[in-house]
């Protein structure tokens, strides 16, 4: 079925968007493509609007609480990437009071946590870019750092901000080799402390190999699982990406929190990769097998699948894939030209809105809708979204979080969705106008006579908003 | 308007269940469907050298050095195994009879990507990618709808997709008047979309349940953080024992992928499994006279490596621990054999290598526990396998 023009901007702004605020329809109706593409920008994504700490000054934060706490080790030259149990010898009276004098300490962490989640979804709901924004949250979802460990948890938000939003619209190795070496993943898969069994720290200080972030990087961020690697190569790309470290709590101020290759932990001699023999001295190893990966067509297939599934549905047309591939290596990986493709794609324009909104996508949406922004950053957003299964910054594992239907539209979620809608209407149903005008705005031509009907039918404008939200063409886009 | 939501949730279940209607007047006669089972999905790869120390293996405290559990502080379960001390409760079950561990279990492919072995773990099939539905909802399937299973999380795992509507529940929850009123209209509205439709209808009705017995008024942050996984236990256990109650259950429990500093005694691992034994204990106490009938499967998708690595931890394996606990459960010692660490013998020179297919013990259980027959086991509950024959004398 062919849209027409208003239904493309209906379409432009629930499928590529966030949900349309009132007056975005018309903006996007004349050119919907035209509109999306214009959000393509060469300097990357927006920044949520702090003030938000960087990664040194995140780092040596959380430093400060650990010396606090006593469980910095005196030679914390290297990073801890999960902190050692000091408390074993310890009663459960004095571990139960060291518990509560540590949740206070640790309180200003957990607030700096908070604030990353609700600048963010400030910004999702505020922004005129929606397009913009949509593309930055599957790179950031698909570079996963999560709150699975503290120390990540402190670092999950500045990653975001410096290794992902910075390149969302570059090439896709830049973002690749800027997440490789940043501090947040550096501690969130283990990266940090990793040596080669035969350089000097795997000789005299008995440190070696952890296969995390290398197993990872193959996995989720490049090639795929089913690329056909082994065992032995994800071994010998997590010896070449030995010396990917950072500058631990007690080194100089110029290294902490940093990035740093350490060429002491780097594991000497050639590595053999996916059948290709890497005979670089150092830092330069990996960084080359990088470049391998990031050009590779299997990253490019899986790539291309992945954002099929996340913006048209969750069984893509295998046309589409195929196109989002071709855009991708025949571009070297030029992310705004993979987006440009995915814009002109005629399967992303079918009437039908395949995709079911992630809670995160529904909670921006429903703000979106009623013209508001969340003023509350635990009330309005930390809960709602914990609720809901989907707290910015903590998907359970790193393959981040999913944006399939099975996984959301079970039994319970649609009870707690309607929960939330209910009460989130009774604060920000819209005061005045019709309110089948909200929802006219909010939807356009996507809305559907049954729901516009129901809407009309509501015995206030708190049930008529609930009604909106919950509707499925609003459930999907 | 509850009544309404029930009935067109029936009609649902009736219409999911397609040709394998045909096997549900065999089982019916069966009194099974007063058994419940639960299973509990560690996700990120347990350490079942952790979790079951093989404190005779000779090589067993020189592969893991510093995180080996030390023979004076395991929990003893014979002269050769032990129990990690966190797993107090299961402990006591196991001197009850009421547990059981099988230490070198693995999935039917060596895979050692989580995501894909945790696929695999949870659809059944022989291969990766071979079937896109879990082999939960399949059995039920089979069992002509006669029971039903419970998904406790806000997200619907693999496991029990499938035709067959399942529940959900997460806590949380309270249904206002404001919400029923709104109900009924979306009920209209989400009848073109059988998604929506299906799961809506459920959800309602659970969340109707979870009024009858208090549910509802679990907040999300229990007043003591350290027993929530024992009260979401408690609470799960009392959906399987009300009236019309589901008969099977699914948790998911996050946070074994302990790459760097593992910790042994005390540590990373030793609290998540502390969450493991307060999750088995809820479940115990909840379910009350209903424990006797009752089965519990903890399974992860595969064990880690034999050694410990550079950072203090363990890297991706294949070999792990299963542990069956439940009031249904025959007396018994380990199950399965034990292959050894010695060199020879670890998998690829790095894991503990399986000598059971995890399908051999959930199949074990369902024709035990639940009146499975073999067949429907071999062809479409586990599809192709027939070569990894059901483990007998799991149940009494």
């Amino acid at each position: 079925m062919i849209a027409s023009k208003s239904l493309e901007g209906a379409i432009a702004a629930t499928r590529f968007g966030l949900g349309a605020r009132p007056g975005e329809l018309a903006a996007a109706a004349g050119d919907a493509r035209g509109w999306l593409k214009a959000q393509i920008s060469r300097d990357g994504a927006e920044q949520p609007s702090g003030p938000l700490p960087g990664t040194v000054e995140r780092f040596a934060s959380f430093g400060d609480y650990l010396a606090q706490v006593g469980i910095l080790k005196r030679d914390g030259t290297i990073v801890e990437t999960t902190a050692a149990e000091p408390n074993a010898h310890l009663t459960d009276k004095q571990a139960a009071s060291l518990q509560e004098q540590r949740r206070v300490l640790l309180q200003p962490q957990l607030e700096g946590v908070r604030d990353e989640i609700f600048a963010r979804t400030r910004l999702a709901a505020a922004t005129e870019q929606p397009f913009r924004e949509r593309w930055t949250l599957f790179w950031a979802n698909h570079f996963t750092v999560s709150s699975a460990k503290l120390q990540s948890a402190v670092l999950a938000g500045p990653f975001e901000r410096e290794a992902i939003r910075p390149h969302v619209f570059g090439r896709f190795e830049d973002m690749l080799v800027a997440s490789t070496t940043h501090p947040g993943m550096l501690i969130y898969l283990d990266q940090a402390r990793s040596a080669g069994p035969d350089s000097l720290a795997g000789t005299f200080r008995k440190m070696g190999l952890n296969e995390n972030l290398a197993r990872e990087i193959m996995e989720l961020h490049t090639v795929g699982a089913d690329a056909g690697y082994t065992q032995a190569d994800v071994t010998e790309f997590a010896r070449a990406l030995t010396g990917y470290s950072m500058g631990g709590f007690r080194e100089a101020s110029d290294m902490r929190g940093r990035y740093y290759f350490r060429p002491q932990m780097h594991e000497p001699g050639t590595r053999t990769v996916m059948g290709r023999e890497y005979n670089q001295e150092g830092e330069a190893q990996a960084r080359a097998v990088l470049a391998d990966l990031a050009a590779n067509p299997k990253t490019a297939r899986h790539i291309a699948r992945k954002l099929a599934i996340h913006f048209v549905s969750d069984d893509p047309p295998p046309a589409l894939v195929a196109r989002l591939s071709e855009a991708y290596l025949g571009s070297r990986g030029d992310l705004a030209h993979v987006a440009e493709t995915l814009i002109d794609a005629r399967e992303a324009w079918s009437a039908d809105a395949k995709k079911f909104k992630t809670p995160y996508e529904f909670v921006v949406s429903g703000y979106r809708a009623a013209d508001a922004s969340p003023s509350d950053a635990t009330k309005e957003v930390v809960q709602p979204l914990t609720f809901l299964g989907q707290r910015p910054f903590a998907a359970p594992q790193p393959n981040g979080w999913s944006d399939l239907a099975a996984d959301w539209a079970a039994p319970d979620a649609l009870v707690k969705r309607l929960t939330w809608a209910t009460r989130f209407s009774a604060a920000y149903a819209p005061k005045d106008g019709a309110p089948l005008d909200a929802a006219m705005a909010s939807l356009g031509e996507r809305l559907t006579a049954g729901a516009r009907t129901a809407i009309q039918r509501a015995e206030s404008r708190f049930e008529a908003f609930s009604i909106l939200l919950m509707s499925p063409e609003f459930q999907r886009r | 308007m509850k009544n309404a939501l029930s009935r067109r949730a029936a009609l649902q279940i009736g219409a999911g269940l397609g040709v394998t209607f045909l096997a549900a007047p065999a089982l019916a006669a069966l009194p099974q469907n007063r058994r419940k089972l639960v299973v509990i999905i560690c996700r990120g790869a347990m350490d079942g050298l952790s979790v079951v120390p093989p404190l005779s293996d000779p090589n067993y405290v020189a592969l893991r050095g510093q995180i080996a559990i030390p023979a004076d502080q395991a929990l003893k379960l014979d002269g050769d195994f032990g129990l990690h001390p966190k797993l107090a409760a299961i402990y006591a079950l196991t001197q009850a009879g009421h547990a059981r561990i099988a230490p070198a279990v693995a999935i039917p492919e060596r895979i050692r990507s989580h995501f894909e072995a945790q696929d695999l773990l949870e659809s059944g099939g022989a291969h990766l990618y071979g079937t896109a539905t879990g082999w939960l909802n399949r059995a039920l399937a089979a069992q002509g709808g006669a029971i039903t299973a419970l998904s406790v999380g806000a997200q619907e795992p693999l496991i029990l997709r499938g035709p067959v509507a399942i529940q959900s529940w997460s806590p949380g929850g309270k249904v206002t008047q404001d919400m029923e009123r709104i109900a009924t209209v979306l009920q209209d509205l989400y009848a073109p979309d059988p998604v929506l439709s299906r799961a809506f209808a459920s959800g309602m009705q659970t969340e109707a349940m979870a009024e009858n017995f208090g549910g509802d008024q679990m907040a999300k942050a229990p007043a003591q953080p350290q027993r929530a996984a024992h009260d979401f236990a408690v609470t799960t256990a009392k959906f399987l024992t009300q009236e019309g109650g589901p008969s099977i259950a699914v948790l998911s429990l996050d946070g074994y992928d302990t790459h760097a500093n593992q910790g042994g005694v005390n540590g990373q691992l030793a609290n998540h499994l502390k969450i493991l034994d307060d999750a088995v204990d809820g479940l115990h106490e909840g379910l009350g006279s209903s424990w006797s009938e009752t089965a519990i499967v903890a399974v992860t998708e595969f064990g880690r490596t034999a050694r410990i690595n550079g950072t203090g931890g363990t890297d991706h394996g294949t070999a792990s621990t299963m542990i069956l606990a439940g009031g249904a459960l025959r007396r018994g010692g380990i199950v399965g054999d034990w292959p050894t660490l010695a060199d020879a013998k670890l998998f690829e020179n790095r894991d503990l290598a399986p000598t059971l297919d995890v399908r051999q013990v959930f199949k074990g259980v369902l024709r035990e526990h639940m009146g499975f027959e073999g067949r429907a086991l071999d062809e479409r509950v586990f599809p192709d396998s027939a070569q990894a024959p059901a483990i007998k004398g799991l149940i009494a």
